[in-house]
């Protein structure tokens, strides 16, 4: 079945994270001058201002941020997934993603709630986070 | 130089608001354009500025459609909802520094019967960074993206659905006194608590409408706003904020504060004057929870203190605080806050539908583009 939901289109700024995630790890940008940790990836880093960067593998380890449980398709290829929750996360790395989440009930979800990042693979050439309990 | 009182809102224009139509965003901006001009008692071919909204319009339309023989000063403000207000801003500095006298502000949308949107922001460059990042995993619409705003500020605070279904029955009463208006039939608490869920915890009755029409405002220099068909609204305080991490709401290091609330401490310090002195706020109402955030960063209650702040109807006409007397964009229309200025300039002039008793000074807000914020405190000259 043809694959039918929003497909990202990177950058060669943001690349080696969709890359990452295809090889299950989670990749994510950091200064190479400072260190700092960056998310979503960009090409400056807003630290110190180098423009040098670098991909660290991250622990995939978080915590539960905030959440929403979508009941409406805004999107027909999200109709079959209906409800879905998506879920913020604070990642031990000091920045935030969210993601739909994956063995976790309604009734779970809370502020604080201990996630550890998944991969879901959508297609040959895309495979998506998710978070499940840790 | 203080922007203060160097500019006045001298006339306003609508459409009749729809929902279904087969005319253009263009046409209604320019018949919403000329119900401004002429409400002000000028002719079209005294604008020598604009500021109009969105992709429905450029400058070059209004030259061509008005005959504009001599245009000084364009300029768009792409804030999102937060636009219309913050063109407030950018048109004040226009006049302040002598380039023009007369700005338009327009908008005109297709909003119920052109593209919805959830398809309309995943062609804004503005939404680039979602829609690579959020939006391939579901998290498309602003219901989606702005819906752990609210449940952060539940899960933290302890605000309650049935305290936004609040804004959401109080705006709708407001609705059922205007003749313009597209959904005006009264509902309770209950009612909101039974409507069906978008993204929780967002219900369908706490989501705007789409809608189709137009709306606009003229700014005038105050010393030719005097001679004009009416009563000048004097801008006393304006200001624009923008959010930390603008472009995902995801990274922002509180999801409970606004652009706003970075601006409204610069507002009020221009205008002069306290919050107590406000009788009639119009307030950007895409969401309940983002009316109920905004009179937060507003400063009219303390962070988390917004659920208790808006209940026992207190936003409703005669309440403590009057909010969105015309509807707002939850049952007027979706003109993107344009309406909202036009409601406050008739709250000001003494000719709204459902008019605050004596109102001599109010504000307005614009929310946006996932949390850009603008506001402008006007008095009645």
């Amino acid at each position: 079945m043809e694959y039918d939901k929003l497909v990202p289109s990177p950058t060669p700024d943001t690349q080696p994270y969709w890359t990452g995630l295809q090889e299950n790890k989670l990749c994510l940008q950091a200064c190479a001058d400072c260190g700092k940790v960056r998310h979503y990836p960009r090409p400056v880093c807003d630290a110190c201002y180098s423009m040098n960067a670098k991909w660290i593998d991250a622990s995939g380890r978080g915590t539960v941020h905030s959440w929403t449980i979508t009941h409406y398709a805004f999107h027909p290829g999200f109709k079959g997934d209906l409800p879905y929750i998506l879920v913020t996360v604070d990642l031990a790395e000091g920045v935030r993603m969210n993601a739909q989440v994956r063995g976790i009930a309604t009734d779970d979800l809370r502020v604080g709630l201990p996630v550890q990042v998944g991969f879901d693979k959508a297609t040959d050439d895309l495979t998506l986070p998710v978070f499940e309990k840790a | 130089m203080s922007l203060r009182e160097k500019a006045a809102i001298t006339g306003v224009g609508e459409t009749t608001y729809l929902r279904g139509t087969d005319r253009t965003p263009l046409s209604f901006q320019l018949e919403a354009s000329l119900n401004a001009i002429r409400d002000a008692g000028l002719k079209p071919t005294d604008i020598d500025g604009l500021i109009p909204y969105g992709h429905g319009a450029v400058a070059e339309d209004f030259i061509t459609n008005f005959g504009i023989p001599d245009l000084r000063f364009s300029a768009t403000t792409p804030m999102g909802g937060a636009s219309c207000v913050a063109a407030i801003q950018a048109a004040m500095a226009a006049i302040a520094a002598g380039i023009c006298k007369h700005v338009l502000i327009s908008l005109g949308r297709t909003g119920y019967s052109g593209g919805r949107i959830g398809t309309r922001v995943q062609q804004m460059p503005q939404f680039r960074t979602i829609g690579e990042f959020e939006m391939p995993l579901g998290a498309i619409a602003p219901a989606q993206l702005y819906a752990p705003m609210a449940r952060r500020h539940m899960e933290i605070y302890g605000t309650t659905s049935r305290q936004l279904a609040e804004v959401a029955v109080s705006t709708r009463y407001h609705a059922s006194l205007q003749t313009n208006a597209t959904m005006r039939t009264p509902f309770g608490i209950d009612d909101h608590q039974a409507s069906r869920m978008i993204s929780d915890p967002l219900r369908l009755l706490d989501c705007s409408l789409e809608s189709d029409g137009g709306a606009a405002v003229v700014v005038s220099a105050p010393d030719v706003a005097r001679d004009l068909a009416k009563r000048p609204i004097l801008v006393m305080g304006v200001a624009e904020g923008h959010p930390d991490s603008p472009s995902a709401i995801t990274q922002r290091p509180d999801l409970t504060t606004l652009g706003l609330a970075k601006a409204a401490p610069k507002a009020f310090a221009m205008a002069g004057v306290d919050r107590s002195a406000i009788d009639v706020a119009e307030v950007y109402d895409c969401f309940t929870y983002i009316v109920m955030c905004q009179l937060e960063d507003l400063g009219f209650c303390k962070k988390g203190e917004g659920g208790g702040f808006v209940e026992n109807g207190a936003l409703r006409l005669g309440g403590k605080m009057p909010v969105n007397t015309h509807g707002g964009l939850l049952s007027q229309a979706h003109m993107a806050g344009m309406n909202h200025i036009v409601e406050l300039t008739r709250q000001l002039r003494g000719e709204a539908q459902a008019q605050v008793q004596d109102a001599e000074v109010g504000l307005v807000t614009g929310y946006g583009d996932m949390g850009d914020g603008a506001v402008a405190i006007m008095r009645r000259a």
